[in-house]
């Protein structure tokens, strides 16, 4: 493996990583402030993409499709909020479970009548479609710099919102212990409502920012769903900091892994052997992670319950 | 005194109430007679689409054991059936096809992978749990996309239906409906007196209150072990005749919607009542047909109207049907 292959890789799990950390944000605050459990989530990311692909086409405008796309999704999410998931709060995880599949099925099927199974691209703009030299023989596209860029900088701003601000504090006290918050008079109703609805819309960013190069098609938000939810058990549901560590430790992982996990096996097994039990530890690998950090470590990395 | 009697829970209704029999011998009763629908329709989809509905049901069964009984949600149990049908489909490509050798190691890869992925996975709760099971099914999902020499993604073709000493008696629909429906049975009563026995009220107590069950004196962990790998054997069970009847296993058998799926029938069917899980896997199977014969967007109907049962239907089909509220 050369030094330029390995940096590359490197950058797309950092990308990978902070695709999941946008996602898993949301995730982890909606399931640690209100217990939760959205399995429609990664159908929310779908609808950005969806969103920014049709607002794109009107308006041939990438940043305004963008903005459009996060408004719709937000109007999405508090939609689905207000009409189903705020009569589930109190409900058992079964239940929550069962009527956001519910939900999926909805919003998948929906999207496939609507715009047909055959995915969808949206152009990127001309001024990001070039490629940059970050090293001698190492060209890597601008687009994809910039989606790392935009992850880490609403990390960043999460973390401002989160940390220093009288919201971000109601926000940290409802994922420790929500009935108290209650209980000291918050209206804790509007403050689920605001936490999904920048839940909703971190996830139809994420979806709007790789629209251009994802495909853009029914169920792309089924699999993410399952590595977000990967993310936020290792990272400590509830905690936003868990889950941008735990996202990019699973971008990583998941990415180098299936570059490198043939070669490595090489080392210690025959080719053949090697190239068999390679992609099937690849594909395994987060999970065998999070299996073992559950067992050693139940709460998470970052438990946000004390 | 009827009011007292239908507030209780499930787990405390007199063992000797008859009225309790006729929903599971209306339900054996009609899959039994179901193939009669052969005179008017198309005989061999009719048996397909029966047989396909019993197989889910003992996968359904299964779960609810789980679930139902040990209040163990797993959402990795497509797993389960997934590995008991390519235990069949690699036999079968091995050259091997006795029913008999076939169906036992079927049951003994997913009884063993069942106690495996349950001993790490039990030291979790609630929440973990769902996750961890999740991630084990995941596990088995990408283990069988890589099996190369297997079909990879694509899956296997089995070359032909399992024999039984050595005779095809299993290449009959017919037989092959009425040997799964047998089966089902077999496994019901089986549930069912797992359920009943001391074995069964220590799951159930452990899932009502743990720390009381702790305090006479049970460690539930065991009870719910064994609780958990019986559910991963029928599951792998259900797993081995679909295998048959298909003639075919691929990594779709595990994917996690499947295993999503496997929740709704039980939770729809009505959860801890056994007749709830047939019920449910009938009707999600049926539903899906039916629907699917309507409009190729059938999920955008079934989708809404999951979400309609959660809110208003508590109790589930089974709730309906009887007015009890199960779980």
């Amino acid at each position: 493996m050369s030094t330029a292959l390995l940096a590359v890789q490197t950058l797309n799990g950092l990308q990978l990583g902070v695709l999941l950390f946008l996602i898993a944000a949301g995730l982890t605050l909606v399931f640690g402030v209100m217990d939760f459990i959205n399995l429609a989530h990664g159908a929310q990311y779908m609808l950005g993409a969806y969103f920014a692909v049709t607002a794109y086409g009107a308006t041939q405008n990438f940043l305004l499709a963008i903005i459009l796309a996060l408004v719709g999704a937000l109007a999405a999410g508090l939609a689905l909020e207000v009409a189903i998931f705020r009569h589930l709060y109190g409900r058992d995880h079964l239940d929550q479970v069962l009527a956001t599949f519910g939900v999926i099925l909805f919003l998948n099927e929906a999207v496939r009548m609507i715009y047909g199974s055959t995915s969808l691209a949206m152009p990127m703009p001309e001024v990001l479609s070039g490629s940059i030299r970050l090293m001698p023989g190492l060209l890597y596209p601008v687009y994809r710099l910039v989606v790392i860029g935009a992850g880490i900088g609403v990390g960043l701003l999460l973390h401002v919102l989160v940390n220093h601000t009288r919201i971000g504090m109601l926000v940290r006290a409802g994922a420790s212990n929500a009935p108290m918050v209650s209980a000291l008079g918050v209206n804790i109703g509007r403050l689920f409502m605001i936490i999904f609805g920048i839940g909703a819309m971190l996830a139809g960013f994420a979806g709007a920012m790789v629209a251009p190069i994802f495909a853009v098609e029914p169920n792309m938000g089924d699999n993410l769903l399952i590595l977000a939810f990967v993310v936020i058990v290792i990272g400590g549901i509830g905690s936003v900091r868990g889950a941008f560590i735990a996202a990019l430790l699973v971008g990583l992982v998941d990415t180098l892994g299936r570059s490198f996990a043939s070669d490595i096996l090489r080392h210690m097994l025959s080719s053949s052997a090697a190239n068999q039990a390679g992609p099937a530890l690849a594909s395994t690998l987060i999970y065998v992670l999070m299996a073992a950090v559950l067992f050693f470590k139940p709460a998470g990395l970052f438990p946000a319950r004390a | 005194m009827q009011d007292i009697a239908a507030s209780m829970p499930m787990t405390q209704v007199a063992p000797r109430d008859r009225s309790r029999l006729i929903v599971p011998v209306l339900l054996f009763a009609t899959l039994a007679l179901a193939p009669l629908l052969g005179l008017v329709g198309p005989d061999r989809y009719v048996l397909a689409l029966f047989t396909r509905c019993v197989i889910f049901a003992i996968a359904a069964l299964g779960l609810d054991l789980a679930l139902g009984s040990g209040g163990l949600v797993s959402f990795g149990h497509a797993a389960f059936i997934g590995i008991g049908a390519y235990a069949a489909g690699i036999l079968t490509a091995s050259g091997i096809d006795d029913a008999f050798l076939l169906l036992f190691a079927a049951l003994a890869t997913s009884g063993f992978f069942a106690l495996a992925t349950g001993a790490i996975s039990l030291k979790t709760r609630g929440v973990h749990f769902i996750m961890i099971t999740l991630a084990f099914g995941q596990m088995a999902y990408f283990v069988a996309n890589s099996l190369k020499a297997y079909g990879g993604d694509d899956g296997l073709t089995l070359a032909n239906r399992s024999t039984i000493f050595g005779r095809d008696l299993l290449a009959d629909h017919r037989v092959f409906f009425y040997v799964s429906l047998a089966m089902l049975l077999a496994v019901y009563l089986f549930a069912r007196a797992v359920v009943r026995s001391r074995f069964g009220r220590v799951l159930r107590g452990a899932k009502e209150n743990e720390t009381r069950i702790a305090a006479i004196g049970f460690d539930p962990y065991p009870f719910r072990l064994v609780a958990f790998v019986i559910s991963g054997m029928i599951a792998g069970l259900a797993g081995f005749l679909l295998a048959e009847q298909s003639e075919f296993v691929s990594p779709a058998f595990m994917t996690w919607q499947r295993s999503g799926d496997l929740i709704i029938m039980v939770m729809l069917g009505g959860m801890a009542s056994l007749d709830g899980a047939i019920l449910g896997a009938l009707f999600v199977v049926l539903t899906e047909e039916l629907l699917s014969g309507f409009t190729e967007h059938w999920r955008v109907i079934f989708g809404p109207f999951l979400v309609l049962v959660v809110l208003f239907a508590r109790g589930g089909l089974l709730g309906l049907l009887t007015g009890r509220r199960h779980g």
